[in-house]
């Protein structure tokens, strides 16, 4: 398969610290893509490093163009999703506007409505709620209405930061479900960052394990997963 | 009992006028914390401009449209030149910047139109509009004309999507770039629409106050009692704090002449009345800093 993303030697910066020292792979188009690592091996960072949210040295290559030193917004205008971490809602705004949004730039009024429609096939709970003010919703729906969102703009590839992070297992267990979905019926390719290592090695179909700002390992998500010498020394379980 | 009627339409004609520069100053200050004290200055500039078209002939209706998108125009202008780069700037850096172009403002229109006051027309007919005895023709208009402006903005920000990505480049600018909007530009236009709601308030007012280059200075402060009212972060709240603002200070005026007429004691008069605005912005700090309508943001350290 061809990559979709191309990151070779990556660097990243926060003011005068080095974060990421030299990161490089590939997302298969189509594929689930998985960044595994402990706390602050750099795995957010990297996520926000390709939509250029921090200062960023290396190249990254979307589709075969160049998108180093970007602006995030015309990055993520050539169909990249970023669902950052934590609940990534405008909370002020209600679950219809925080899906609007995202189609804010487009004229045709019919197609965002299908578009809304599609969506909530995905999230039929957020349709219940679509006038509630998005701060009201529950850490679960916020996590769904940030997907939601992320696939409003029509995505080739989708970054998720933790979207497991602070919610009940059950909840958990069906955004992962949604997302396996949106992988096969969308063919939307998704590049998933996780603390979670065994929820995401079973979702996804190739991973790479972060320590300390670079790539200590590659492998088929399945080896990683089966692999005892990995998982204890990296994954912690 | 007419009197007090009367009071109360010219309190809401001047609220009108607050309500404008109230909402003008929330808009900037919800999407970048800071109070533009320029504010009132680049108004009073607006207004000499649709003077100026209007003695080189243009009809009233037509200097105050061509006014108002001048000011939208100058205040892009303004932000993407001056304000842009300074977006990373300590507050005080950028309040000094504002208290710059507040005295530019106001001395290049001295420059320009002199500092003599000029008189400013009325374009409401004296004939037709205005109820007897109780608000004068120009009164109700810019009542009329506020509402109308503040309907406009209001819809302009609720129901399009370009309004909504402005809202949302507000709450939360870097998830709004995460969803492709521009903010920068949403900075922008939020600057060229307070200046044109600016202009607005200005061109209003000037029919009452005349038209000078220090205008705006005491309407500059009563709107920004009023923004204190409602919640500086709450762009309705400001608008309806303006009202308040304009009908309360006719009032305590109107009740302090009442107290010399029968007891012959002058306690508080029209002379004062900036001093109520004073004694709004300090009661609200103190009392309740969040306004009448705002929330109280708690931020995590």
């Amino acid at each position: 398969m061809a990559a979709l993303l191309e990151v070779k030697g990556l660097k990243a910066f926060y003011g005068q610290t080095q974060a990421l020292h030299d990161v490089s792979f590939e997302i298969s188009d189509g594929g689930i893509t998985t960044l595994l690592g402990a706390n602050g091996a750099g795995k957010t960072t990297t996520l926000r490093a390709i939509c250029n949210m921090v200062r960023t040295e290396g190249e990254v290559r979307f589709d075969g163009k160049d998108i180093v030193g970007r602006a995030t917004e015309e990055i993520v205008r050539l169909r990249i999703a970023h669902v950052p971490e934590g609940r990534g809602t405008f909370t002020t705004l209600t679950v219809d506007e925080n899906l609007r949004i995202a189609a804010y730039t487009r004229r045709d009024k019919q197609g965002v409505k299908d578009e809304l429609e599609r969506v909530f096939t995905y999230f039929p709970r957020l349709k219940e709620r679509i006038q509630q003010q998005a701060g009201t919703l529950s850490g679960g729906e916020q996590q769904m209405l940030a997907i939601a969102r992320a696939l409003m703009l029509k995505p080739r590839l989708m970054l998720l930061d933790e979207p497991s992070f602070g919610l009940a297992p059950l909840i958990v267990q069906e955004i992962f479900r949604i997302l396996r979905r949106i992988n096969q019926e969308e063919g939307v390719s998704i590049l998933l960052v996780e603390q979670n290592a065994a929820l995401a090695l079973d979702l996804a179909d190739y991973a790479y394990v972060l320590e300390t700002g670079g790539v200590v390992m590659a492998d088929r998500a399945e080896v990683v997963k089966n692999d005892e010498g990995i998982r204890k020394s990296y994954l912690g379980y | 009992m007419e009197q007090f009627l009367q009071q109360i339409a010219s309190g809401l004609a001047n609220g009108a006028i607050y309500a404008c520069v109230a909402l003008a100053l929330v808009m900037i200050y919800v999407s970048t914390d800071h109070i533009n004290f320029a504010q009132g200055e680049m108004a009073m500039f607006s207004t000499y401009l649709s003077w100026q078209l209007m003695t080189w002939g243009a009809s009233y209706w037509v200097a105050f449209a061509a006014a108002v998108v001048l000011s939208f125009i100058l205040g892009v202008i303004i932000e993407r030149a001056i304000l842009r780069p300074l977006h990373n700037a300590p507050v005080l850096s950028v309040v000094v910047v504002f208290i710059g172009l507040l005295a530019i403002c106001n001395s290049m229109a001295g420059a320009i139109w002199s500092y003599l006051i000029k008189e400013f027309p009325s374009p409401f007919p004296k004939s037709s509009f205005g109820i007897a005895g109780v608000i004068g023709p120009h009164q109700l208009g810019v009542v009329l004309v506020t509402l109308i402006v503040l309907g406009l903005l209001f819809a302009f920000f609720r129901y399009t999507p370009l309004g909504l990505a402005m809202r949302a480049a507000a709450q939360n600018p870097s998830m709004a770039r995460l969803v492709g909007v521009r903010v920068d530009w949403m900075l922008a236009l939020g600057w060229g629409l307070a200046a044109a709601v600016g202009a607005v308030a200005g061109v209003m007012v000037a029919h009452i106050v005349y038209l000078d280059p220090n205008m705006m200075g005491g309407i500059l402060l009563y709107a920004f009692a009023g923004a204190l009212v409602g919640g500086i972060g709450n762009p309705g709240g400001a608008v309806l704090g303006g009202f308040i603002v304009g009908v309360l200070e006719n009032m305590v005026a109107f009740a302090g002449n009442q107290i010399e007429k029968t007891t012959g004691i002058y306690i508080i008069g029209n002379g004062e009345k900036l001093t109520v605005a004073l004694i709004i912005v300090i009661t609200v700090l103190t009392v309740r800093p969040a306004g009448l309508f705002g929330r109280v943001v708690v931020k995590r350290v």
